[in-house]
């Protein structure tokens, strides 16, 4: 169905990732001479996980109208194919820049941070509607703090980005300075569908094809889940909201279940988890519309919903320009209407509490929604 | 009405032990949690496991990640099927204590001497004039 009112806040959009020497300007002169010496300016650094001619990394339509290029590589795609005609009144968009997945991890900062500069002087910089995360190479989170310090003056990034598959599970203790210097600067966890294919993208080994990997990715989310709950983040770091994007949700339900069930038996291995994990997790973690994976009647979804309890869970995402939905049916059919306003604006605006300081969108938000 | 079964003597579960009885046809597990006795149907309700057959033990808590404490020592069940733990003066259990409950019975110690006025049901041994005894009345 197409969204019932403009203002809507998109939280997963994405920007094509520019070739090499875009990023070389915003990088240091040593940096600059290493990567056209070695050659490593030849790289595209697309993500794995996101083939650039996948069918799913770019929806046809936009694909075509791109000159079969990536959409998403311009403001002015951005703003006809998204802002413009789906009435955004904020983007936040997220970098997926295959530098995440560099073992040299100086190499990585590096390339991380000339990312975060280019998405602020590119397309921050000349678009009010946008918001961005900041992209952080997790493999050494002492340079990925210094990053986030670094972006953190900077209101318009409003999260951190990191790959679901990286290193380790991102619970371990290893991560923590990365959400310390979130939580202190207000700045939302935002883990985004991925590998950096340290290990194999499935607890059994090694896939063949590429469509395993994707759909693969929600097992992933339900591992970062689990590892969130069980090495105490959500104690640890209170103020902190974590928000699953491009990770499908309707498998929420037997994670629940599951977790609920295992905590009461082994509870006294985890004792800081100090009541049933459900509400932990519903208060805690964000969900992104897209990818749907339900049929699209009312009456499963709502039984779904239901089971999920999820009215403040689910964020609105388009996923631009990924394939996932045709037209401008940017939601789901059978979405409950009474949640429709809450998937828009009023979840996506607890989600990521700079966006709530900005008492000018919400002031706008509400005006819109209401006319 | 209610008829008084004598489950046992006193000197019968050390602080910190357990015994189980057959009471009326009944399993019934009594614990000496530091001197006071408690009492509950074996049967543990969750799935059913004999809570007698489980650890006597603390309840572990927190107060955030790398922070581990035992306390209570003594004072919980840890069912040995699923893990489920209970609170041995109260039969709540520690996750759901509100609707998930092991079946408790009130015990008493009484006097070997009060119990010889009958009447009582003892079914396995003799009760003695000088002991102290675990009265069930079921």
């Amino acid at each position: 169905m197409k969204l019932p009112f403009k203002g809507a806040i998109d939280c997963d959009v994405h920007l094509a990732m520019p070739p090499v020497k875009t990023l070389l300007p915003f990088m240091s002169d040593y940096w600059q001479d290493q990567i056209v010496t070695r050659f490593i300016d030849r790289s595209s650094f697309a993500l794995m996980s996101y083939p650039t001619h996948s069918p799913l990394s770019g929806r046809p339509d936009w694909r075509a109208q791109s000159g079969g290029a990536m959409p998403g590589a311009t403001l002015e795609q951005l703003r006809s194919q998204l802002l413009d005609p789906f009435g955004h009144e904020l983007a936040i968009c997220h970098a997926l820049h295959g530098s995440i997945a560099l073992y040299n991890e100086d190499m990585g900062a590096e390339f991380c941070s000339a990312v975060n500069r280019w998405v602020a002087q590119e397309w921050l910089d000349h678009e009010p509607r946008l918001r961005a995360s900041i992209l952080v190479h997790a493999q050494n989170p002492t340079l990925a703090v210094a990053e986030i310090e670094r972006c953190a003056g900077d209101s318009r990034f409003v999260a951190v980005l990191l790959p679901v598959m990286g290193d380790s599970p991102l619970g371990r203790r290893i991560y923590w300075p990365i959400f310390e210097a979130a939580q202190k600067h207000g700045l939302s966890i935002c883990v985004h569908a991925g590998s950096t294919f340290r290990n194999p993208p499935t607890g059994t080994g090694w896939t063949s094809y590429q469509s395993e990997d994707y759909i693969g990715q929600s097992v992933a989310f339900q591992n970062l889940i689990i590892s969130l709950l069980a090495e105490g983040v959500f104690q640890k770091y209170p103020d902190l909201t974590f928000v699953c994007l491009e990770s499908g949700f309707t498998w929420m339900p037997t994670l629940l279940w599951r977790s609920a069930k295992a905590w009461r038996g082994v509870r006294a291995e985890v004792p800081w988890i100090d009541r049933s994990p459900a509400g932990i997790v519903r208060e805690r973690i964000k969900l992104s519309l897209r990818p749907f994976d339900a049929p699209e009647d009312p009456a499963i979804i709502n039984r779904i919903f239901e089971q999920i309890n999820c009215e403040d869970m689910l964020v609105f995402s388009t996923d631009y320009p990924h394939w996932q939905f045709e037209g401008d049916n940017a939601l789901p059919d059978g979405v409950p209407r009474e949640l429709i306003r809450k998937i828009l604006v009023d979840n996506p605006l607890a989600s990521f509490p700079r966006l709530q300081t900005n008492s000018h969108v919400r002031a706008h938000v509400t005006q819109e929604a209401a006319s | 009405m209610a008829k008084k079964y004598v489950a046992g003597a006193t000197s019968d579960i050390a602080e910190g032990g357990s015994k189980l009885v057959t009471l009326a046809g009944r399993d019934i597990g009594i614990y000496n949690v530091a001197g006071s006795f408690y009492a509950f149907a074996d049967r543990c309700p969750h799935a059913g496991g004999s809570l007698c057959e489980g650890f006597i033990t603390g309840i572990a808590v927190s107060g955030g990640p790398n922070d581990y404490r035992l306390e209570r020592k003594g004072e919980f069940l840890r069912c040995p099927w699923h893990g489920w733990e209970f609170d041995i003066r109260t039969g709540q259990s520690w996750c759901d204590p509100n609707s998930m409950r092991a079946r408790k019975f009130s015990v008493k110690v009484e006097a070997g001497a009060d119990l010889a006025k009958g009447p009582y049901v003892a079914e396995t041994f003799e009760v003695k004039v000088e002991g102290e005894y675990l009265v069930i009345e079921l």
